[in-house]
This record gives structure tokens, C-alpha cells and sequence, in this order.
């Protein structure tokens, strides 16, 4: 009898104590985490670099705060028709953006932001050369150098489409189909083409200039009539905030146009 | 180190284990002690999420709890906003996913109690409540406090199915997980490999306190 009272004695104590952590734990609550909802913005990944450069002067010249998450256009444009909670949607593909102002999800029918390029790049020791006409793609694929090649998917990523046009026109996407390895989105695609384990990719021009990517090896930039424009829409979700109009209206000031040039985005002006 | 992501999957791990505390120890009570018909029905039905590939999980939730499904229209004409890619949305998907984690060991502690100790405390005029209390909370314990840890450790590295319903919003969704993923595209191999490094000391110590409480419930029963 007395040991059984002490076993439920140290078992009561045991489950105070267990409840006294939960608690604790769970003060901060994560009711506070919803409460504190940030504004959040969906970018396409070929502006993971260029954005966190731009949130940075964006937070220091306004004092506001946003958050950014980055992805594929294609991923993001199912996800706000779900419902997700985004206040703008930076597209790299202006039909997400057109799609989603015919169904009034948005505030207008937004702002075309910047006009992307893509690389070929070649990681370092890739057999592979990278030059702007491909032969050296060409080349090493002959040879049976190339074992995997790295695009974004192009069935949700707007580069991943771009990539399949300038293979499709030089001729080498049939050859190539079996090498492929497709990356989630843009990023994803750079991170296996830069990794070494593929011999060479085609991503975003704004990727391959980050110091990052840049000092993993060697790019050349492809014709941008070989693919159809990327141009790149942004728009303001219904329901965005002010510190939502508040970037939208700042990516359209000299300071982000200026970081966008340096990312190598051709701006709407200059391609008119 | 993405310090938010930790916070977020640490609260997502505990709201997780709160609310599979009383549903485990029921469910495990419930299918350790009664007899019915249909018992294997809903024995596999708990243990399907272990089994199930998370993306079959998260395409479920989304086509259950999306902004077009009736349930998540009507969240969002209650609450104002929906349920997939919120916390709330996370929690629901941790707690489905999770069930099998924290109810088996429960269930297992449970019938592992000696049916002449219940029938004693029944026999000595316990009520039901007493008898869960005085009886099967402090001999199953063990058993208990496992399913919590192993739900915990399983929150706090699941993928796919945070992949698929959350969308990766920072202080929101963005758990440590998904964290290293972003990590990853965004070339902070660092960043990863820091936060890889505590989800792998994390997930063995949940795993070292798992075997030491079994250990001693065999060593106590056994």
C-alpha cells in the first residue's frame, strides 16, 4: 500500500513537472506567431539574390519590414488560387499575374518589373566549355561527356521554359532529355548545376552574377531571342497592406531599378 | 541559422504533442482494453499516416482544407482567412500525421498492464477515473512519454507534407526543415548544415530517451 501511494505520489509530481515545461514552452504561443503575421511577399526564385540586397535597403530607407519567400512562378500562382496568405506576387512569367487579375485575386493588373536572360554555366572541372552559340554544350554531349544537365522544371518554372526554347532551337533538347535534371524552380536548378555533380545547367543570368554562383565556375549568357521574353510581372494581392504598396511602389524607385540593372534584369524602359 | 524556423517548429512539436496527449492516452486506453468488432478497421486506419507517402497526405489536406473544399470554405467564412499555409493548417496536418507515433507506443503501454491489477482496482470499488489516475497513468507512463517524444522528434523533421500545405512562410510556416531546404537553394551551405547538425543531435536524443524509458519499463515489468 505504501509503495503504491509513493509510486502515484512520484508519478503526480512527474506530471506537474511535464505540464509546468509544456506551459512554459507554449507561453510565447503559437497564436502569437499568427498574431504577428508578417507581410509576406512570394518571389520567383531568379530574384532570391537581387530581393534580399533590395529588402535590405528597403527595410533601412523605410524602417518597414517584409518577408520574403522565394519558389517557382508556377508554385506560387496554385498556391494563391488556394488561398495562401500573400500580399504580392513578384511573377517571373506575366501570365500568372494576367491569369490571376481575370479571376479578381488582385489589386490591378500590376506593374512589369524586369525583363530576365539565362546562362549557360559550366561548373569548375566540367568538361564542358560554355560559349553563347552552345557548341561547346554541343561538343562534350557528342563525346557523351555530359552525364547530367541541370534546368528548372519547365512545367511551373517560367526559366525551366525558357531553358527547353533555346534547346528546342539549337537542336540538342532530344539529346539531351535523358540527361536532364530538373530543379524545383530556378534556384534549385542553379544549386545542381553549381554542385559538380552535374557537368553543366541553364538558369537565371541574375543567379549565375551573385558572388555565390559566379565563383563556382564559368557562364555565358544565351541570346535572348532564342527563348521568349521573361518578362516579369508584379502585382498586389487583394488584401496587401500598406507596407505592401509600400515595397511595390519601392521597386519601382531608381535605388531597386539600380539593383535590378546590377543583377543583370533588363528594365521595361530600356527594352521598349 | 535560421532562428525563427527553429522557434516555429519547436512550438509547432509542442502544440503537437499537447493535443496527441489526451487523444493518445483515450485512443490507446480505448483499443488496449476494449474488444469490437472492427478494431482491425480502425487500428490501420490510425497507423495508415506511417505508411502513406507525406505528399499523399499533403494532396489530401489540400483537397479537404483548400480555399475551394467546403471545409475550407467555411474556416474561412469563420475566421477570415484559410487554413492551408497558416499555423493552424501545420497543426492539423501534424496531428493527422503524427497519430500512429503517439498512440502505438500508448497502446502498447497499456496492454502491457497486468489485467489482475485492474480487476483488483475494479474490484475494490475504483471508479473509472480513479482507476486511469491511480492505476494505468503511473504504470503506462513510460509508454506515454515515448509516443509524446517520438511525435515531437517526427514534427520536428517532417517535410513533405509542411512542403506541401504550408508554403514556406517565414514565422508562419517556414519550419526548420524547410529552412534547411531554403538554406540550400540559397547556397548558405552553412546555414544548412548548421541547423542539419541540431535536427541530428535533436532526433538522437529524443531517440536515446526513448530506449532508456523502454528500457526501464522492461525492467520493471519484465
Amino acid at each position: 500500500m505504501t509503495s503504491k501511494s509513493s509510486l502515484s505520489m512520484r508519478f503526480r509530481d512527474r506530471c506537474m513537472l511535464f505540464a509546468a515545461i509544456l506551459v512554459l514552452m507554449l507561453g510565447a504561443g503559437p497564436a502569437s506567431a499568427v498574431a504577428s503575421a508578417s507581410v509576406t511577399i512570394a518571389a520567383a526564385s531568379d530574384l532570391r539574390f537581387a530581393l534580399e540586397e533590395l529588402e535590405t535597403a528597403f527595410e533601412r530607407d523605410t524602417s518597414r519590414q517584409i518577408s520574403l519567400t522565394f519558389g517557382s512562378s508556377g508554385n506560387f500562382f496554385r498556391q494563391i488560387n488556394e488561398g495562401a496568405p500573400f500580399q504580392m506576387f513578384m511573377s517571373a512569367d506575366e501570365d500568372y499575374v494576367i491569369q490571376l487579375a481575370a479571376k479578381g485575386m488582385t489589386a490591378d493588373a500590376g506593374t512589369l518589373y524586369a525583363i530576365g536572360r539565362i546562362v549557360l554555366f559550366a561548373p569548375k572541372g566540367s568538361p564542358m566549355k560554355v560559349d553563347e552559340h552552345l557548341k561547346g554544350l554541343k561538343g562534350a554531349l557528342a563525346k557523351g561527356e555530359i552525364a547530367r544537365f541541370a534546368i528548372a522544371n519547365p512545367e511551373h518554372a517560367p526559366y525551366g521554359r525558357a531553358a527547353e526554347q533555346a534547346l528546342r532551337r539549337q537542336e540538342v533538347w532530344d539529346k539531351l532529355q535523358s540527361k536532364l535534371i530538373l530543379g524545383e524552380n530556378v534556384s534549385q536548378a542553379a544549386q545542381f548545376a553549381t554542385s559538380g555533380s552535374a557537368q553543366g545547367g541553364i538558369f537565371a543570368y541574375s543567379l549565375a552574377l551573385s558572388p555565390a554562383i559566379a565563383k563556382r565556375g564559368e557562364y555565358a549568357l544565351i541570346p535572348a531571342q532564342w527563348h521568349k521574353p521573361l518578362r516579369q510581372r508584379m502585382v498586389l494581392l487583394s488584401g496587401a497592406g500598406e507596407t505592401a504598396r509600400s515595397f511595390y511602389a519601392y521597386m519601382q524607385q531608381p535605388t531597386a531599378r539600380a539593383i535590378l540593372q546590377r543583377y543583370g534584369f533588363t528594365l521595361p524602359s530600356e527594352a521598349q | 541559422m535560421d532562428w525563427p524556423a527553429l522557434v516555429l517548429s519547436l512550438k509547432l512539436g509542442v502544440a503537437t504533442i499537447v493535443i496527441l496527449l489526451p487523444v493518445g492516452i483515450l485512443l490507446g486506453r480505448w483499443l488496449a482494453f476494449s474488444r469490437f468488432q472492427g478494431k482491425g478497421i480502425v487500428e490501420a486506419a490510425l497507423t495508415l499516416p506511417l505508411v502513406l507517402p507525406p505528399t499523399v497526405i499533403g494532396y489530401y489536406l489540400l483537397v479537404a482544407f483548400g480555399a475551394e473544399s467546403p471545409l475550407g470554405q467555411t474556416f474561412q467564412a469563420l475566421f477570415g482567412h484559410t487554413l492551408v499555409f497558416t499555423f493552424e493548417g501545420l497543426l492539423i496536418a501534424s496531428v493527422i500525421v503524427n497519430l500512429p507515433f503517439a498512440v502505438q507506443p500508448m497502446q502498447r503501454a497499456f496492454q502491457s498492464i497486468a489485467p489482475e491489477v485492474r480487476e483488483a482496482a475494479a474490484v475494490s470499488g475504483m471508479n473509472p477515473w480513479r482507476v486511469l489516475t491511480k492505476v494505468d497513468l503511473p504504470l503506462a507512463w513510460p509508454g506515454i512519454v515515448t509516443g509524446l517524444v517520438l511525435a515531437f522528434a517526427h514534427t520536428l523533421g517532417e517535410f513533405g507534407v509542411v512542403l506541401m500545405v504550408g508554403g514556406s512562410i517565414p514565422k508562419e510556416t517556414r519550419t526548420i526543415s524547410i529552412a534547411i531546404y531554403d538554406r540550400m537553394q540559397a547556397f548558405d551551405d552553412h546555414g544548412a548544415g548548421m541547423m542539419s547538425a541540431l535536427l541530428l543531435v535533436l532526433s538522437v536524443l529524443a531517440l536515446g530517451l526513448t530506449y532508456a524509458l523502454s528500457n526501464r519499463a522492461v525492467r520493471r515489468h519484465g
